[in-house]
């Protein structure tokens, strides 16, 4: 994973709420067994069937940051969905409420979901419209959203903040403790399932 | 203070706890299915890491298995999806180079992820299950802490058996009293998250608790467990009792002899103690619940069956008011519409939620004896191929083949259309699947959420009803 601290880029509004992820991105695309490559799978429905979906929208080219409704990312656990965002260019959601699944996933593989309060979200939204070139600046070190002026905490804990900022794979971390995995599996019920091949 | 039966499950699987670091959790077993593997198993490949504890994990396939094979089944040949037939060779290959057992198409333990687990005895009271896949949560109906990951997380406990999490917060969903006749746990769930909304739940793991999950046979446990996630909740558990111990006894995977006592000795341990907190608190009079559907393109945006399609125009607030009018513009409703009048081109029977054997049963005794009306189509599919023979060994394939429903193998199939069991665009299904998103069972297809009872009774009458209405 890449390390983030900051990024700068201009920003997407998508003004809906609920969008699951088989709406980001549908179960057809899932087939694949490789890691890359998802970005003509990211709302394929919407842009295919609306001309006017803001991803359709050329004045909205090459924006990294998403600025979505609230409980953005609900439903299937699928990564893909993480991945699509990423390889379309995204690199920072905004919403008012994620997923959990969705924002756990996302800050395992590096896209930055930010919370920030609805009416936040809706002043965003407004400047977006008002000029699609805005530039807006997430930081992770200050942990706040800026734009013209406009500056705004967000709550991101320590430990997934430094991770971030390191670059860090959990599964490195994770190994560091093998002795206590191994005293934890010594004292397990006795009963416990095993599925042995 | 007490502790909730949430807290005693995360507290019984802490590997390490540190000052502003997540928990390490204990993972004591990992299902494995192909759609959400293959990049974890290619992540191990690429660091060089073995799988840790491959007798804790479990592979099978069933979200791309075509569902209208015939047995014996060898070879992936049935797959004519070359794409779907790459992921299932993939799983395979991975499964045998890591040395994880498999449960491939055609054989008898085969199913939907969260069908098998129960059904084998592997998903037990106490337990940490975690699957890439979002309905895991349907294995806290014994009494387990289950939830759905991410690819990302699929890998780490491959790599590792366990997981860093921050513990959710903890809510109760209370709901006490008799639920009417003809209302199953499918309702229930249904006019929970109706109340709640798609992000109701989140943060929590949620204990339903009260008389009516009490009451609940197993199964039905599994069916509310398994929509928790629709409402958002990270996990869904009910508390073991004496219908769990005796669902588990005999299973293949259960203890035996005297584990078996000591280990029913532990379950009856995991209960909320009385004095015990939890952080929010739903609660619903069963009286009050009905025969519900779902009318929108979230599981959220459901009513009593009895009910019209609402207007939007009566939302209270902004956003959920844009949301129903999409909704009903991609659903092709008109608000005042009975629910009653809406006709259906197919039903599906199955899924995770709804494909085990008392919903089969639910299901064929409705349609008994009767026809399923002119130009709908309807698909049987169990949630495993034990389902499968059982129910074929209680004659209900026969009593749906006469009916005019398709008796299928098992599978995902329907619910999300990764395999040819699809809608067509603009097609309407009364589905007793978990979700009804936009293109969830197919390009432009419509779901309608429904229990096994009225998805039987809409199968005969080509509207949405409920058993009572054939009777009228």
């Amino acid at each position: 994973m890449d390390a983030f601290t900051t990024h700068t880029g201009t920003a997407v509004p998508l003004k809906r709420s609920n969008v699951d992820t088989d709406q980001i991105i549908p179960a057809v695309y899932l087939k694949r067994v490789t890691r890359t490559g998802f970005e003509d799978g990211l709302f394929s429905a919407w842009r295919s069937n609306e001309p006017d979906f803001v991803l359709n929208q050329s004045r909205y080219d090459g924006a990294s940051i998403l600025v979505a409704g609230p409980d953005f990312g609900t439903g299937s656990s699928r990564e893909h969905a993480v991945w699509a965002l990423l390889d379309y260019g995204f690199k920072v959601v905004i919403s008012p409420r994620f997923a959990d699944i969705f924002r756990g996933n996302s800050l395992k593989a590096g896209l930055l979901t930010v919370q920030l309060p609805e009416k936040i979200v809706q002043r965003l939204w407004d400047d977006i419209d008002e000029d699609a070139a805005l530039e807006v600046t997430v930081d992770v070190v200050e942990r706040n959203v800026r734009w013209r002026g406009e500056v705004h905490d967000f709550d991101l804990d320590n430990y997934t903040r430094w991770r971030l900022m390191e670059g860090l794979d959990d599964i490195g971390l994770t190994l560091r403790h093998t002795d206590a995995i191994a005293a934890y599996e010594h004292n397990r019920k006795p009963w416990l399932p095993k599925v042995n091949v | 203070m007490g502790k909730t039966l949430a807290e005693k499950l995360w507290d019984g699987h802490v590997v390490r706890q540190a000052v502003g670091e997540p928990d390490l959790l204990f993972i004591d077993m990992h299902l494995v299915h192909e759609v959400t593997s293959p990049q974890a198993f290619d992540g191990l490949r690429v660091a060089g890491r073995p799988v840790h504890r491959p007798d804790l994990t479990l592979a099978t396939e069933d979200h791309n298995t075509p569902t209208d094979y015939t047995l014996p089944l060898l070879g992936t040949e049935s797959i004519k999806d070359e794409v779907s037939r790459t992921q299932i060779e993939t799983l395979r290959r991975n499964c045998d180079e890591f040395g994880v057992r498999l449960y491939p198409m055609g054989n008898d333990n085969q199913g939907i992820v969260h069908v098998i687990g129960p059904q084998l005895g592997i998903t037990q009271p106490g337990m940490t299950i975690v699957c890439g896949d979002s309905h895991t949560s349907t294995h806290g109906a014994f009494g387990a802490l289950a939830f759905g990951i991410g690819t990302s997380q699929v890998e780490h406990v491959l790599a590792t058996q366990t997981l860093p999490m921050d513990r959710p917060k903890t809510m109760a969903v209370t709901v006490d009293g008799e639920l009417p006749d003809g209302v199953t746990p499918k309702d229930v769930i249904l006019a929970v998250i109706a109340k709640t909304g798609t992000g109701g739940g989140q943060g929590y793991m949620v204990e339903y608790r009260g008389s009516v999950f009490e009451n609940m046979s197993m199964e039905g446990r599994m069916t509310v467990c398994n929509m928790s996630i629709e409402w958002g909740a990270r996990a869904g558990m009910i508390a073991p009792d004496q219908t769990t111990f005796d669902y588990l006894e005999g299973r293949d995977h259960a203890p035996k002899g005297a584990e078996w006592d000591d280990a029913v000795a532990y379950w009856t341990s995991l209960r909320t103690d009385p004095d015990a907190e939890f952080d929010a608190e739903v609660v619903l009079d069963a009286a009050a619940i009905a025969p519900f559907v779902t009318w929108g393109t979230n599981p959220g945006q459901g009513a009593p069956l009895a009910a019209t399609v609402p207007d939007p125009a009566d939302c209270e607030d902004d956003s959920d008011r844009v949301a129903a009018e999409k909704a009903l513009q991609y659903m092709g409703l008109t608000a005042g519409t009975p629910l009653r009048d809406i006709k259906v081109d197919t039903v599906f029977v199955g899924s995770c939620t709804n494909g085990r054997i008392e919903d089969l049963r639910a299901a064929a005794q409705i349609m008994d004896g009767r026809k399923v009306a002119d130009g709908v189509r309807v698909l049987v599919v169990p949630g495993s191929m034990l389902v499968r023979q059982q129910a074929e060994q209680e004659g209900l394939d026969a009593i749906f083949t006469a009916a005019g429903a398709e008796w299928r193998q098992a599978g995902c199939s329907m619910c999300l259309g990764m395999n040819p069991d699809q809608l067509a665009p603009g097609e309407r299904s009364a589905s007793t699947s978990n979700r009804n998103f936009e293109g969830r069972q197919g390009k432009g297809g419509r779901t309608h959420l429904v229990s096994p009872l009225v998805a039987a009774a809409t199968a005969i009458r080509g509207t949405l009803s409920s058993p009572a209405d054939l009777e009228a």
